[in-house]
């Protein structure tokens, strides 16, 4: 499941044809059985919150790079399809004869099929061409939509949008999700379907030519593949697993408002996915963890998480179009020839320097921002575990001292990580 | 001999310039037939208009008796015509292997097929690793193809358009920027791989045009002066004046 873009699985299928499908199943294995055993390592409530929502965040980030990575599609929108689909769900759940007739684990696929089915209505007309063209469709509909929650206030609620109750459900096997931890185990074999699913999708024939359209539809066009359809299908597809992960939404948290839908909803999918690579098939899965924990974990630290999120997301497409994923997978080159172990040191010294620099900078934007914002007289704020008083010289001085010299190190070692680079994705005995 | 491809009072014009002005030729069927002429005469834009990439402005196009007009290039692909082209145009991110494998996926009936996966489609990779084979290409197998030579991706380019069968191939100048060997080569690739297909060829090479062709037809600002055989065609006065007589002194 890892290079979908430059590699193609037939070539060692054909080698281990006699062997069995155990490698390209092995990721996922260790991914299900992760998955079963994270709520008993981390057990707290709020943990098993945290996993619910990267769960579906992961969901979410897959299906939003069916579009963006796999089909070339730029959307500005795409929260919209997630929102629809859990307004949707919320709405089955209050239809009580209904709901009671179906088991809670089932209802995901009636937001997968509403979210495919506004994003039928909305792709047959926005996917004529990838582009800017299809950016500003995206958005103007996402805005559109957006609107309509405060018009349409018998499907989206207004402002305190709508809320339902999952445990008037169908019983499943005697499970009627009160708990938490039961709400975790639904989610997961959602994310576990969906990925397999949304991965299996990018081997099909329609899937690798929704590739081929991303590079080059014209030429796509000449091989008897009408690069508007192909982009249709991907939208269509994206839409439906877009829908399972707002139904997901619904079933965590038994309320959708209008900040399902709108396009900071949709701008904050569209980081966490570039975050994570969009080149690679685990790039987004990547993104929406860490995504995720910044939101969740971070946000509890600093008010300020939306600005170094954002601080990251700028250097990441400046520095690393490919992500995360991108980074992981520049060092396959190294790993082969069997030499990774020698940038540890090089790593160690340049990027923990960098890092001490970062946590040095964080503390001088942090206390800027008391010294702007915290109550008149309020002198005293803590950081990093430590309290002092931010209107003193010495703080100031060492979060200067520690931001100059964390930066100055990594400067300087750099030439050394860059020569550490370089011989270690050369093969040895080869003259430089 | 039937009409593989007929074109009828075909004219072209790019805002104020008439760049097509009046083309009627008919290519038969199994014939291999060159188009040349000056830089600039007009070449790959009746390509172009052929293959549904420009809307032609006047005249009609036929592709065995059936009428083009209107018809979007992926349509006109379905009813077996493939072309290639002047620049290299293929999927540089994706892999030699699958840009030849993409080829295939219409005409081997997968169209937009989600339900099965191209991994396990033996029909799919041996007829791609065939391909691969015959454009010399095997050993570039699972490289991207951005990465690799000028002339092998122009040997791509023609494995492309000649993978997913059709029996109309058309090939915009196949051996430009080529060495020597290299257009010998293509030159022999191209005579297999059009046997019992109708070609049609742009191509500035003489050598080529004469080693290949069956028909000429000699494209001067947008009007042909001349269609025949290489001999006749070599003969014409009108052609000699006009564009060839140094070119075909040299053979
Ligand atoms: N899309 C276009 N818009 C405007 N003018 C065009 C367009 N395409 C081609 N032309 C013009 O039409 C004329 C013929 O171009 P074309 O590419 O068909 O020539 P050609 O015979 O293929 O030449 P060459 O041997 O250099 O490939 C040129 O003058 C070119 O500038
Ligand atoms: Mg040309």
């Amino acid at each position: 499941m890892t290079d979908q873009f430059t590699s193609d699985p037939t070539k060692a299928a054909q080698r281990m044809r006699a062997g069995s499908m155990v490698i390209p199943l092995m990721p996922w294995g260790i991914a299900a059985v992760l998955l079963m055993v994270l709520p008993f390592i981390f057990t707290a409530n709020s943990a098993i919150t945290i996993m619910n929502q990267m769960a579906i965040t992961i969901i979410f980030a897959l299906a939003y790079n069916m579009l963006l990575g796999q089909g070339g599609m730029l959307s500005f929108g795409h929260a919209v399809y997630a929102g629809v689909g859990g307004f949707a769900c919320v709405h089955i759940m209050n239809m009580d004869d209904f709901f009671a007739g179906i088991p809670l684990p089932v209802l995901p696929i009636f937001g997968g099929l509403m979210g495919m089915g506004l994003a039928t209505i909305v792709g047959s007309f926005s996917t004529r061409k990838a582009g800017t063209v299809f950016a500003m469709i995206s958005l103007g509909v996402g805005e559109l939509i957006a609107a309509c929650s405060v018009i349409i206030v018998a499907f989206f609620g207004g402002e305190e949008g709508i809320s339902g109750d999952r445990t008037y459900g169908m019983p499943f096997f005697g499970v009627e999700f009160l708990q938490q931890i039961e709400v975790y185990y639904l989610i997961t074999a959602w994310l576990l379907i969906s990925a397999a699913l949304m991965y299996l999708y990018s081997r099909t024939p329609l899937g690798r030519m929704a590739n081929a359209v991303r590079d080059n539809p014209e030429r796509a066009e000449f091989l008897g593949f009408s690069a508007r359809w192909v982009r249709f299908f991907s939208f269509v597809a994206s839409g439906f697993f877009a829908g399972v992960a707002g139904a997901l939404f619904a079933v965590n948290y038994e309320i959708l408002t209008e900040e399902n839908l709108n396009t900071t909803q949709s701008g904050l999918i569209l980081l966490a996915t570039f975050l994570g690579g969009v080149g690679f098939f685990f790039g987004p899965i990547l993104g929406a963890i860490v995504f995720t924990l910044v939101q969740t974990v971070l946000s509890l630290q600093t008010e300020l998480w939306g600005f170094y999120l954002g601080i990251v997301f700028v250097v990441t497409v400046m520095f690393f179009p490919g992500g995360l994923a991108g980074l992981i997978m520049m060092h396959v080159p190294a790993m082969r020839l069997g030499k990774l172990g020698r940038l540890g040191i090089p790593y160690l010294k340049t990027l923990g320097a960098g890092a001490v620099g970062c946590l040095g900078g964080a503390a001088l934007i942090e206390m800027t921002f008391h010294l702007r914002h915290a109550s008149a007289g309020d002198h005293s704020m803590t950081l990093y575990w430590i309290t002092f008083d931010s209107h003193t010289m010495l703080p100031w001085i060492v979060a200067i001292a520690v931001t100059l010299i964390g930066f100055g190190v990594a400067r300087a070692t750099a030439p050394a990580l860059a020569e550490a680079w370089n011989d270690a994705n050369t093969p040895d005995g080869t003259p430089r | 001999m039937s009409a593989a491809l007929e074109l009828d009072g075909l004219k072209k014009s790019f805002g104020q310039t008439e760049i097509i002005r009046g083309v009627d030729l008919s290519i038969g069927k199994g014939e291999r037939h060159a188009i040349i002429g000056p830089n600039g005469a007009g070449k790959s834009t009746l390509f172009n208009l052929i293959t549904g990439r420009f809307p032609q402005s006047d005249g009609a196009i036929r592709l065995h008796g059936q009428d083009l007009a209107g018809k979007a290039p992926f349509q006109i692909n379905r009813m077996g015509l493939s072309r290639s082209f002047q620049i290299t145009n293929i999927f540089p991110k994706m892999t030699v292997f699958e840009n030849v494998r993409c080829s295939l996926l219409w005409s081997m009936g997968y169209r937009y097929n989600f339900w099965s996966m191209v991994g396990r489609s033996r029909a799919l990779t041996n007829g791609a690793d065939q391909i691969l084979e015959q454009i010399n290409l095997t050993a570039r197998r699972d490289l991207p193809a951005g990465v690799l030579s000028y002339a092998e991706q122009r040997a791509l380019e023609i494995g492309i358009t000649i993978a997913g069968g059709a029996d109309v191939i058309m090939l915009d100048e196949p051996t430009a920027g080529m060495s020597h060997s290299e257009t010998d080569y293509i030159v022999d690739l191209i005579r297999t791989v059009t046997t019992g297909k109708t070609l049609v060829m742009v191509e500035h090479d003489m050598g080529v045009v004469f080693g290949l062709a069956d028909q000429i037809s000699v494209l001067v600002y947008g009007e042909i002066i001349a269609t025949g055989t290489p001999e006749a065609v070599r003969a014409n006065p009108k052609v000699q004046e006009a564009y060839l007589g140094e070119a075909l002194e040299a053979h």
